[in-house]
């Protein structure tokens, strides 16, 4: 790999993480270039999820840092990390259930524009025209529309994550966080979400995302790295890993010859 | 600032209209009088408080009697020490009300569900014991603050406002005097500005961000919500309106006594809530105008009045009607009370004001079904036909 290129978005530097004698993580590296989309994959139990705890603040690494542009993430709360830049996508939808398909599109929208705690009484949602068209406008190419004054809680699995990505673009992260994004899909639900992350990438998003489904890695991802029992074993471009022995064995488990 | 939008102005004109014209419609109900009226409209002040925090953040307090209780004891020391006008009177129940409940909110609100509840049941319940004893100086314990004639009342001496006509001094309001009507008006006015205010809440941002926190938290804090702030500012709000409210409650009789901060206090207020509706503008108004209504026409029903009622049936019938229902009247209020609620709760788990909604679509969809030309006829006629 090439020395860092100086449009890094987000580095996790020589990170650690022990469970008691547990070695959830050991001597993770990894570099988020801009505009890039980065898997991390890895069988069952390899700590995908605990690296994304990690990035996200919430695990404090044994040692190591995760910085982004130039800021500690370190035991920064979650809303704070949020408005830094960085957006995310849970395994199960977080949306607000209670509120309308259209409200959920336009409360992240004025945590972007009045910051983390703002008083604002006196002015109504509804006559904020700006935010409103602008959350109109993605629901429209989200597909959404018509579902606009639903309560979110209706919705299909797949639309919910549709609304979790358009709740999470209308913020203009400058990195977006992806926890398996399509677990527990169907396979139709699953080819739309891929057609739609596809479109959110050509914006020239930054990705990470975290998946086993080997078909929304290869469809999407630019670089990946492979996590197995807390390590990088592999890490590059989706050719390069796929054709990697260590790869295989990690997944299959053939021994490499 | 002002503005609402055009369904809100609507309500609001309704609204407005309902509580103005009390002396009228509540006549036939036998609650036309000015003590009952006041209380509606003060009681409706303290349900809508109250919802701006369990209804939009669904933080549930049991201790917001506590912050009544302020209100009233802050307006009775106002009234000895500064003025009988009610306008520093209800200014200072504001404020200490809030302070208050800064101080409160901002300790029970590092926990949430049950043991947030716990937390307000155990502050206002130490509040009770403060009142009520230990600080007898201040509150007067048992006996309740009174006011008397030789009140210092600095603002008003400083006018040379003396009301030095026998007996007691009232509260007023720019030299106006605030009994009965007048005080019901008063109270009136101030529910309709405190509506008035819910719906501001309910409409803005700051109202969007506490209905995320009910709906979903970890996703108000991954938006970049610092949801704290807003929870302690909507605690904050609603203990000013019970501080107001309690005010209110000492502008129309000046005394201020500990049983006004009792927890059967504090559960009257989340019961207002959840038989109107949580979470809906109108619902806590209706929920406190029904069980003060209860509560002051059932206690008053007896043995006697229910004798008469039942006259025209058979002895033996007719006495044992009497027992049995004279156990829900009267002293036993409460287990009318507590049958509608269990009623309400099973039965229209959205409260009184979602059930009218349901209602409503309903008989519109029935009524739909008529219309279509090859749908099947209608069974039963409405009378409204």
């Amino acid at each position: 790999m090439s020395k860092a290129p100086p449009n890094v978005v987000l580095h996790v530097a020589d990170v650690f993480k022990n469970f008691g004698g547990l070695k959830a993580l050991s001597d993770i590296d990894l570099q988020i270039v801009e505009g890039q989309t980065h898997a991390i994959i890895g069988p069952n139990g390899a700590g995908k999820s605990t690296l994304l705890n990690v990035i996200i603040g919430q695990l404090p690494p044994t040692s190591g840092a995760v910085i982004f542009e130039g800021a500690m993430l370190t035991g920064l709360p979650p809303h704070k990390i949020n408005q830094l830049g960085i957006s995310r996508v849970f395994q199960t939808p977080e949306i607000f259930a209670d509120l309308s398909v259209l409200y959920n599109v336009m409360a992240p929208a004025f945590a972007r524009r009045d910051g983390a705690f703002r008083i604002d009484m006196f002015n109504a949602v509804q006559d904020q025209s700006d935010i409103r068209e602008e959350a109109e406008t993605l629901l429209r190419e989200f597909g959404l529309s018509d579902r606009r004054d639903d309560h979110a809680g209706a919705l299909s699995r797949g639309d919910k994550r549709r609304l979790e990505l358009a709740m999470c673009l209308i913020q203009r992260p400058r990195l977006l966080l992806l926890d398996e994004p399509t677990a527990g899909m169907s396979r139709h639900d699953t080819n739309t979400t891929i057609d739609l992350l596809k479109a959110i990438k050509q914006r020239g998003m930054t990705i990470v995302i975290i998946e086993h489904d080997m078909h929304v890695v290869f469809s999407l991802a630019d670089q990946i790295s492979v996590l197995a029992q807390g390590r990088f074993i592999a890490s590059g471009l989706p050719q390069e890993v796929k054709d990697d022995p260590r790869v295989k064995e990690a997944y299959l488990g053939v021994p490499a010859e | 600032m002002f503005s609402l939008s055009r369904k809100d102005v609507t309500t609001l004109a309704i609204f407005s209209v309902i509580v103005l014209t009390m002396p009228i419609w509540l006549s036939p109900l036998g609650a036309a009088y000015p003590g009952l009226m006041q209380k509606f409209a003060i009681y409706a002040i303290f349900a809508i408080g109250f919802n701006i925090l369990f209804g939009l953040t669904g933080y549930l307090s049991f201790g917001h009697a506590a912050f009544l209780g302020v209100g009233s004891y802050t307006a009775v020391w106002s009234f000895k020490l500064l003025s009988m006008d009610m306008i520093p009177a209800l200014i200072f129940a504001v404020i200490f009300a809030g302070i208050f409940a800064l101080f409160i909110g901002y300790f029970s609100l590092r926990r949430s569900g049950i043991y947030f509840s716990i937390l307000t049941l155990a502050f206002a319940q130490m509040s009770y014991s403060l009142a009520y004893s230990v600080l007898t100086p201040i509150t007067n314990g048992e006996t309740g603050l009174l006011i008397a004639r030789d009140d210092p009342r600095a603002i008003d001496a400083l006018l040379g406002v003396n009301q030095t006509t026998s007996g007691m001094p009232t509260p007023s309001l720019l030299g106006f005097d605030l009994g009965g009507y007048g005080g019901f008006y008063i109270c009136a006015v101030v529910s309709i500005a405190a509506f008035f205010l819910s719906q501001k809440i309910f409409a803005s941002p700051f109202g969007m961000a506490l209905r995320g926190i009910k709906s979903n938290q970890t996703r108000m804090k991954y938006t970049g919500f610092d949801t704290k702030p807003y929870m302690l500012t909507a605690f904050v709000i609603s203990g000013m309106f019970a501080g107001l409210a309690g005010g209110l409650l000492a502008v129309t009789d000046p005394i201020a006594g500990a049983e006004r901060m009792k927890w059967t206090e504090s559960g009257n207020i989340v019961l207002m809530t959840i038989l109107g509706g949580v979470g809906t503008l109108v619902g806590p108004v209706v929920g406190a105008w029904l069980i003060k209504y209860f509560e002051n026409i059932f206690s008053a029903i007896n043995v006697n009045m229910l004798n008469a009622f039942f006259d025209f049936l058979p002895e033996g019938m007719q006495a044992v009607m009497v027992t049995i229902l004279s156990k829900f009247v009267g002293e036993g209020w409460h287990l009318t009370l507590g049958l509608m609620f269990v009623v309400i709760v099973v039965f229209l788990p959205g409260g009184l004001v979602e059930g009218t909604e349901r209602l409503m679509r309903w008989l519109r969809r029935r009524s739909k079904e008529r219309d279509e030309p090859t749908g099947q006829v209608a069974s039963g006629r409405t009378g409204n036909e």
